[in-house]
Order: C-alpha cells, then sequence, then structure tokens
C-alpha cells in the first residue's frame, strides 16, 4: 500500500503538469481565438488574409502533425523548444483555431440593430465593440468556449509522445513498473473527468453569472 | 452656423436605391429649427429610410444634405466636394439622435448604464454628472425608479421610455422618431406618446416623426408630410392635411387607416 500511494504520487505530478498545460494552452487559446476571430471580421484585407490562413491551416492539419513540427522541426530552423513550450504552443494554436471561428460567429449573432444604436449613440467602431458587441458576444461564447477547453484538455495526453510526463504518461512508467494495469489507468480516468467538471461548471457558473437578467432577444 | 434664418434641415434632390429598388428619387424638402414633423404614408414609401439617412445609417447614392448649415455626406476635397469620411460623421452626429421602432436597448446594461454609457463615452461626461442628467432624464419619462432595473425586466412602453431618455442624454439638436409606438400594445401606447408631447411642449428641439398615429400626428405636428413611393405627395399643417387634404393619394391612404382602426 505505502508502494501504491508512492506511484499515486507519480500520477498526481502528471496531473499538475497536465492542469498546467491545459491552462497555459487554453490561456493562449483564448488569446488566438480573439486574434484570429477578430482578424476575419477586420476591414482591412491583409489582418483578414492572415487569419483566414492560421484558421485554415491549424484547423485542417492533425495536432499530432503540430506537435511534432513544433519541437522536432523549429528546432532545426534554430527555434528550439522545450517539450512543455512546443505542447503549449501546438495545442494553444490549435484549439485557438477553432475558437477563433466561436469569436467570429459570436460576434456576428449579435442583432445587428445593437450595432445602429452604436452608430445613432456617436460611439466610436472600438467603442461599440468593446462596451456593447462584445460583453454580449461573450456570453454566446461561453458554452463553446467550455468545450473547446475540455477537448484541449484531452488534447493534452498527445504530448506524452514528445516524452513530457503527463498525466497519460505516468501510468505507462506505473504499469511497467508494477505490472498493475488496471488501478493506474482507473486513476486518470477519474481524474481527466474531475479536471473536466471543474472546467465545464465553473464555465456555466460564469454564463449563468454574466446572463443574470439578461434577456437578449428581447432588449 | 445654425442661425435661425435658415433651416436646421436642408434635403435637396436626395435620390437612393437598394439594388435595383429606388426608394428616394431626387426628394427635396426643408425643416426649420424647433420644427416638429410629421412623416406619413403608406408601408415601403421610404419614411424611415429619410430618417436612416439622417442618422448615417445608410448612404445616399445622389443629392446634397445640409443640417445645421453643414453637408452632412461630404466634405471639402479636390477642390470641390468628397464624401465624407468618419471623422466627420462623428461631428455630424453629435447633433442628431435617433429613437428606433424597437428601442435596441443595451441589454447587458442598466437603465441608468444605458442612458449614461454614451454621454460618458463620446463626450467625456464625467460620471457623476452624466448620472445627474440621466437620472433627472429617467425622472422625466416616468422612470427614475428603474434606474438599476435590466432592460428585460421592462415592458415594452418602459423599454422605449428609456430609449427616449438615452437618446436625450447627448442633447441632440434634432430627435428622430421612428414608429416609436407601433411595436407596443396599445394599453402602453400613450405613456410613450405624453413623454414626447412633453418634449415638445417643453423644448426647442426639432423633432422629426415618422407615424402612423394620426390623432397624434394631428396634436404633436407643425407640419404633415405625406409620402408616396419616395415622393411628397401633399404636405401642410396637420389640419389642412387631414381635414382637407387635396391629393386623391393623401384621400385614400387616410381612408384606409381610418378604416384599420387609427382614428384621426
Ligand atoms: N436595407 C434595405 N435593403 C433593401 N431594401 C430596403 C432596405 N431598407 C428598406 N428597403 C426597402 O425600401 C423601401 C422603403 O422602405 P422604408 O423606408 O422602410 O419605408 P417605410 O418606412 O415608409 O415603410 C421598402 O420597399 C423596403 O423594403
Ligand atoms: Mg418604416
Amino acid at each position: 500500500m505505502a508502494e501504491w500511494s508512492g506511484y499515486l504520487f507519480l500520477i498526481l505530478k502528471g496531473a499538475v503538469t497536465t492542469v498546467e498545460l491545459t491552462v497555459l494552452g487554453c490561456m493562449l487559446a483564448f488569446v488566438m481565438a480573439f486574434l484570429g476571430g477578430l482578424g476575419r471580421l477586420s476591414r482591412h484585407f491583409i489582418l483578414r488574409a492572415i487569419a483566414t490562413t492560421y484558421i485554415e491551416f491549424f484547423r485542417g492539419t492533425s495536432i499530432f502533425v503540430q506537435l511534432f513540427w513544433a519541437f522536432f522541426v523549429l528546432p532545426l530552423i534554430g527555434i528550439p523548444l522545450s517539450p512543455f513550450l512546443a505542447g503549449t504552443l501546438a495545442l494553444g494554436l490549435n484549439i485557438g483555431a477553432y475558437g477563433a471561428e466561436v469569436v467570429r460567429g459570436s460576434i456576428l449573432s449579435v442583432p445587428r440593430e445593437q450595432n445602429e444604436a452604436c452608430t445613432a449613440l456617436n460611439f466610436s467602431s472600438w467603442q461599440k465593440m468593446r462596451y456593447i458587441i462584445m460583453p454580449q458576444a461573450f456570453i454566446l461564447m461561453l458554452p463553446t468556449f467550455g468545450n473547446n477547453a475540455i477537448e484541449l484538455l484531452k488534447g493534452t495526453a498527445v504530448v506524452s509522445l514528445i516524452s513530457i510526463a503527463d498525466m497519460t504518461f505516468q501510468p505507462q512508467v506505473v504499469r511497467s513498473q508494477t505490472g498493475n494495469t488496471t488501478m493506474p489507468f482507473l486513476t486518470i480516468l477519474v481524474l481527466y473527468f474531475l479536471i473536466s467538471l471543474v472546467i465545464s461548471t465553473s464555465v456555466r457558473g460564469l454564463e449563468r453569472r454574466l446572463s443574470q437578467g439578461l434577456d437578449v432577444t428581447k432588449a | 452656423m445654425g442661425g435661425s434664418d435658415q433651416p436646421i434641415i436642408k434635403i435637396d434632390k436626395v435620390s437612393k436605391s437598394f439594388g435595383s429598388l429606388n426608394v428616394l428619387n431626387e426628394l427635396s424638402f426643408d425643416v426649420e429649427p424647433g420644427e416638429k414633423l410629421a412623416l406619413i404614408g403608406p408601408s415601403g414609401s421610404g419614411k424611415t429610410t429619410i430618417l436612416r439617412i439622417l442618422m448615417t445609417l445608410e448612404t445616399i447614392d445622389s443629392g446634397h444634405i445640409l443640417v445645421d448649415g453643414e453637408e452632412l455626406w461630404h466634405i471639402p476635397g479636390n477642390g470641390g466636394l468628397v464624401p465624407a469620411n468618419e471623422k466627420h460623421l462623428h461631428h455630424m452626429r453629435e447633433k442628431i439622435g435617433m429613437v428606433f421602432q424597437l428601442f435596441n436597448l443595451f441589454p447587458h446594461m442598466t437603465v441608468l448604464r444605458n442612458v449614461t454609457a454614451a454621454p460618458m463615452l463620446t463626450q467625456n461626461v464625467p460620471k457623476e454628472q452624466a448620472e445627474k442628467r440621466a437620472m433627472a432624464l429617467l425622472d422625466m419619462v416616468g422612470l427614475a425608479d428603474k434606474a438599476d432595473a435590466k432592460p428585460a425586466q421592462l415592458s415594452g412602453g418602459q423599454k422605449q421610455r428609456v430609449a427616449i431618455a438615452r437618446a436625450l442624454a447627448l442633447q441632440p439638436k434634432i430627435m428622430l422618431f421612428d414608429e416609436v409606438t407601433s411595436a407596443l400594445d396599445p394599453e402602453l401606447v400613450e405613456e410613450v406618446l405624453n413623454v414626447m408631447r412633453r418634449l415638445a411642449e417643453e423644448t426647442d428641439m426639432t423633432m422629426l416623426l415618422v407615424t402612423h398615429e394620426m390623432q397624434f400626428a394631428r396634436d404633436f405636428a407643425d407640419r404633415v408630410l405625406f409620402f408616396d413611393a419616395g415622393r411628397i405627395v401633399e404636405q401642410g399643417p396637420p389640419k389642412e392635411i387631414f381635414s382637407n387634404p387635396q391629393e386623391e393619394r393623401t384621400r385614400t391612404f387616410l381612408k384606409k387607416v381610418i378604416a384599420a382602426g387609427h382614428a384621426i
């Protein structure tokens, strides 16, 4: 039993790595989602082209390939990344590309009349976006953002391929050392589920708080 | 600029099409400072389009519009006039406010914030002063007790009164009202009309009103313009237009409106 608690500790250490990857990946994805989504809605052709290329490229190629590029190919062109950084980058850029489409769609689904009210009240386009459109669009983004964050959590498992000792990596160590298969994999099954539960619960809580007293369609 | 001897709005041969649909055809009319103008006419005759053009929500294809002595859609350039840029439009919008048929309140903001947002953001009015002015306006429209409510908690009539207070908070010289009661339940119409009556009596704002409320137009307006197919068919003091219309089309329209249950 003492021995098992040692192995459990190993798995929990992997869990910490997974959570760190998830949090940092989500932060990058969040930023990229807004850059990409706003870029696609930009008046400037160049920004639209860059954003569209980013989104299509990262949605159209596999997260595995992106990870291998970040870790194995970038060093060849003089950009060596630590495994952790490569993992964060690949995950954040990949999920950010999906998030960008969510940002774009949500902004577009705020009724046109809200834009017109802003013009009538003489808001600048920045003020309109910042104070009127984005707060309403953000609430619409949240449910899909929650799903994307859980996708990213599940995606973190691929980083064990570049030898990061995450939550998927560690049970395999335990298994090879103890020969016990069920316990370590059952443990991470439960842990993954718990982490995703934390994500979905907090996103839903945030959504509820932000949409309090709100009735977007009847405003 | 803006002398009282010149019209506050001068619409000069303005044309506007949506695709192949010609909505306004070389339309011209003037509005005097402080005048209360009612625009009536069948649906699709271009009344909303005129207000939207004045609010810079639609562009014009040709013609000129002067507001308070300044070109609305043009600025000097290239030795003549060129299309206005955003900076000029921003300057011109200071003079004009608009109230919409469907209120268009900001659903994520309280009533008070709906009214203070624009003065604070676009005129740099300090928060305290903006709130004081907003509370006075909410009081004027009878909604001071709703300052902390969200729009979703209000009735249609209350929403529209907030929308009026919101537009007034920017202290425009000209107010545009586009069928502001037509989305309301009948029993809520009067509370909104009362606010507008007060505005007409207590301020010297220029007001342009598109409406199907003929009784109200008759009391409220200094002048009525009857539109059909993007042209002014007939205009004059309400008494003349409603009691003694000269044009066949005006008569037909008024008959239809009465048949539809709008008393005159
Ligand atoms: N954005 C638009 N695109 C296409 N057609 C439009 C648009 N806005 C208005 N129209 C058309 O222009 C005509 C005049 O519309 P409008 O000014 O709203 O008339 P009214 O307010 O007198 O009912 C209508 O036939 C309407 O369908
Ligand atoms: Mg209309």
